[in-house]
């Protein structure tokens, strides 16, 4: 199975080429609606790329309250 | 056809039904007489169409679902009893709509991208055929208002699938993904990201090579409406928004500054 920090850098690496920003400017502990910019629709299209790359399935109200990118490495490990 | 929330056009015995209001189709009083005019047409086109696609043009998605907005100012406008009047009015118009499309001999096709939220659902849910694409997702949210869903969901959802599926759906206010959806029955295809559209025209145009009568009787005898059921929905929706806590829901709703509004 991989690593937490594994799904951290593919959380990462695959928000950078949804929202078309550069890897480089995303970091795990940025709140990732201030750093992508993105509303909450846009926030259910990188909850959905993010089910579908990792096959699992994340219920919104696991995700509630969560905003960086490390917890949601955390939360989507816990299902892997 | 353009309205100012939806359009249509039929072509090659294909009717298609686009929403288009922004940000991303919020069904209120505007979208709903539109319907209705689609509907007083729906005779004439089912004498010239073989299937219906129902899509979005907007980019949020096919349909956030009941304009939340205009509920809770128009119900802030009118005392009491008026607003609940005012609200079983509305749902009895939306039902008289929901259901004739429902009902209609023409094979009916939802073409789902983006969020597929309450009344957005509810309105897939009267077609005969989901095609969601990749990133579609499926909500129930009500039950975070105080509510249950109010357009025909509940009745529509449990004639498709399974009663665990409904609880999970209703009694969490979780999304599901076009996959999930698609696993529990609700969804018939799932396709790439923006070829819902593309995917639903090869399906109604599939359905366009079978007798006309012989796919309406048989529409009619596999997807009964559910007439009983739709009508204690009204009831139990106007009972349950007759409480504070509905009002108060919908005030943090309105006022909300959540980057997850959304979300349940």
């Amino acid at each position: 199975m991989q690593t937490q920090e594994q799904t951290l850098d593919e959380i990462l690496a695959l928000a950078a080429a949804h929202f078309k920003v550069s890897r480089e400017k995303l970091n795990p502990d940025d709140d990732f609606f201030k750093t992508l910019g993105i509303d909450s629709l846009q926030t259910l299209d990188l909850l959905t790329k993010l089910e579908n790359h990792f096959h699992v399935e994340l219920p919104d109200y696991e995700l509630q309250g969560v905003s960086d990118f490390r917890t949601l490495a955390q939360r989507i490990q816990s299902r892997l | 056809m353009k309205l100012q929330t939806i359009s249509w056009k039929l072509d090659t015995g294909v009717v298609e039904l686009a929403l288009h209001r922004d940000p991303a189709n919020e069904i209120g009083s505007q979208t709903l007489a539109d319907l209705e005019q689609f509907v007083a047409e729906l005779p004439e086109i089912e004498t010239r169409a073989h299937a219906l696609i129902i899509h979005s043009e907007v980019k949020a998605g096919f349909c956030a679902g009941a304009d939340l907005r205009e509920l809770y100012y128009r119900s802030e406008e009118m005392e009491k009893s008026q607003a609940a009047s005012g609200v079983r009015e509305f749902l009895e118009r939306i039902h008289a709509v929901l259901t004739r499309i429902d009902a209609s001999s023409l094979t009916t096709i939802a073409a789902v991208h983006g969020v597929c939220f309450g009344g957005g659902f509810e309105l897939a849910l009267v077609c005969d055929l989901i095609v969601a694409d990749k990133l579609a997702r499926f909500c129930f949210p009500e039950l975070r208002l105080g509510l249950i869903p109010g357009f025909g969901g509940i009745p529509r959802l449990k004639r498709d699938v399974g009663n665990g599926v409904v609880r999970d759906l209703l009694l969490t206010g979780r999304s599901f993904n076009a996959t999930k959806a698609n696993q529990a029955g609700l969804v018939s295809q799932v396709v790439a990201e923006g070829e819902a559209l593309r995917a639903a025209r090869f399906t109604a145009s599939q359905v366009g090579k079978f007798d006309r009568h012989a796919s309406s009787v048989a529409k009619q005898f596999i997807k009964p409406v559910p007439r009983d059921e739709l009508r204690r929905e009204i009831d139990i929706f106007c009972d349950l928004f007759a409480r504070p806590a509905v009002r108060m829901g919908l005030k943090k709703f309105v006022e909300s500054t959540d980057a997850q509004p959304y979300l349940p």
